[in-house]
């Protein structure tokens, strides 16, 4: 038997661990970056008869027709629809981080995992049970009606309203989580701090709070802004007819249409959006996700 | 002071509530003997034997209980082969290699799900099998699992490792009975998040199922595309509380309430 010196690691394990590697990197690299290749590469295309692709004339009509003015109103339902999901998850979800983070004392685990509970169940139900709450005949307006503060329905389904609704519910969780990993780590007695030092309740709050639990809220918005960047469901489900977004085009020319090189051109405006918003973010989402 | 903490517990509780009264309201109407779930007409339990003798929902149910599992293990084996390696070692293009891992994360699901429709359609010349839909849905659960597990691994103290191998451990021997019990709890918290995503999945299954591979929420959502039924409340009621029953056996176990806990603990540590 041979003596094993402490230091450094055995070329055994170095190997070993290299194996372990690879085996997550191949998998990300054949199902997940190539694809998107492939898709950019459809997106160039053209559809040909009998919806076969055209592939070896590449060019960028399909980025000049998704460029076309007829879609002004169907980007901008996405961008605001977004915007206000993640404004409203933000603005909601930093006082309950807050509150846990400060006021949780040992239930703090507790409390955060009662917050995430809804994410643990389908996304589609949870829409589905919004429906059941604001059709016209749905849990809201029966009491109305019943309190006899309105005789004919309210129309809260199908609307602006009930898709930004659906939107916040279905991703509250996902930013609360991100704001109160940021908030729990800020040091308690800053505050206290900034207060002897004259600074008013706001003043503390708008210098070092929020500046310091920055991280969080960048993470949080990128982790409400990518999914309701990218989601037909709700519009689909909770929205009307003018609510057709982005995302839902995408999934009619894919399913319905068949117009692939289209689709994917669209898709690839939504990744470049998304994917230029994260890197620009992405050193704090990196530290609040991986936790390093 | 107290007056702002009384406040702030006020709408601490309302945003409780909000979260978890329509899954409630689902509930209640799933008893409901009305036809049009609006308004009580009474109680009832009629809604759930009719769901035992429809061939298609449980056609559906067992599409996505085999996917779940074998989704499970696979996603599982790879994430935390690849969130142990990420822990634990320095090598050229750990950058890059933890980029790769995020960016699944951060891709809308429908960009996914129509890039592999795209390459599926592509390499195989048709879509919707079963084997498919697999190595879609074990592609979205790799990096939450590796990621959980990587968080676990940094926080664990590589000499235990080491100094097993000094007892005369085998290498295969140190890490089946050091590092893997160490690490177990990340392992069944990605697992368990894995067959939650795949079981949940909507969005990357509807461009990449076919005939004979349509799941629960496939079904469902062909359903409620068309307004609201009795069966679909219960249907719900069902999925909600075995979800509550897995979740509470988890953190009865503790593994889940453990990892929790470590997890915090990790991600209050400095950046280093």
């Amino acid at each position: 038997m041979t003596v094993r010196p402490t230091q450094p690691p055995s070329i055994v394990r170095r190997t070993l661990s290299g194996i372990a590697l690879l085996p997550g990197i191949v998998w990300l690299a054949m199902f997940f970056i190539v694809p998107l290749a492939m898709m950019f590469v459809v997106s160039l295309g053209s559809r040909g008869p009998a919806d076969s692709l055209i592939l070896d004339r590449p060019s960028l009509d399909n980025y000049a027709r998704a460029l076309d003015p007829v879609f002004l109103p169907t980007f901008w339902n996405s961008i605001r629809y977004s915007v206000a999901t993640t404004l409203l998850c933000l603005v909601i979800g930093y006082p309950i981080a807050y509150w846990i983070s400060r006021h949780g004392g040992r239930n703090k685990t507790l409390l955060l995992i009662i917050v995430m509970l809804p994410f643990w169940t389908s996304y589609l139900i949870r829409t589905y049970a919004w429906m059941t709450i604001l059709s016209d005949y749905g849990v809201v307006n029966s009491i109305l009606e019943a309190l006899g503060l309105t005789s004919e329905p309210i129309i809260l389904l199908n609307t602006d309203f009930s898709v930004v609704l659906g939107m916040t519910y279905g991703f509250l969780p996902f930013a609360i989580l991100p704001l109160y990993v940021s908030i729990d780590r800020l040091d308690p007695a800053l505050v206290p701090a900034a207060r002897d030092l004259y600074a008013s309740g706001r003043a503390a709050f708008l210098h070092v709070t929020l500046p310091l639990t920055m991280p969080g809220i960048i993470a949080a918005s990128i982790l409400t802004f990518i999914p309701a960047l990218g989601d037909f469901v709700t519009p689909d489900l909770l929205g009307g007819p003018e609510s057709t977004t982005i995302a839902k085009i995408i999934q009619e020319l894919f399913l319905q249409g068949r117009d692939w090189p289209y689709g994917a051109a669209l898709g690839f405006l939504v990744m470049v959006v998304t994917l230029g918003g994260t890197l620009l973010a992405l050193g704090p989402l990196r530290r609040e996700v991986a936790g390093t | 002071m107290t007056g702002r903490n009384r406040w702030l517990s006020a709408y601490a509780t309302i945003v409780y509530l909000f979260l978890f009264a329509p899954i409630i309201i689902l509930i209640i109407f799933s008893f409901n003997s009305s036809e049009f779930s609006f308004g009580w007409e009474g109680f009832t339990l009629d809604w759930y034997p009719v769901l035992f003798s429809n061939d298609a929902l449980i056609d559906a149910v067992s599409v996505t209980m085999r996917l779940a599992l074998v989704t499970v293990i696979g996603s599982t084996i790879i994430g935390t082969l690849l969130g142990l390696a990420l822990a634990r070692l320095r090598f050229r293009g750990k950058g890059a290699t933890e980029t790769l891992l995020l960016l699944p994360m951060v891709t809308p699901e429908i960009i996914m799900g129509l890039s592999l429709l795209i390459f599926f359609f592509t390499l195989f010349g048709g879509r919707g099998s079963f084997g498919q839909l697999t190595l879609a849905h074990i592609t979205f659960c790799i990096s939450y699992v590796a990621i959980i597990v990587r968080a676990r691994a940094v926080s664990m103290d590589p000499h235990l490792e080491e100094a097993a191998r000094d007892l005369g451990a085998s290498a295969v021997g140190a890490f089946r009975f050091v590092t893997l019990p160490l690490i177990a709890p990340a392992v069944w918290a990605g697992a368990l998040l894995a067959f939650a995503l795949s079981f949940d999945d909507y969005v990357v299954t509807t461009f990449n199922a076919g005939v004979g591979s349509s799941t629960l929420p496939l079904f469902i959502y062909g359903k409620i595309r068309f307004g609201i039924t009795p069966e679909i409340n219960a249907i719900s009621t069902i999925i909600v509380a075995v979800t509550a029953v897995v979740i509470l056996v988890a953190w009865r176990v503790g593994s889940f309430r453990e990892d929790a806990d470590v997890h915090v603990v990790a991600e209050e540590e400095p950046a280093t």
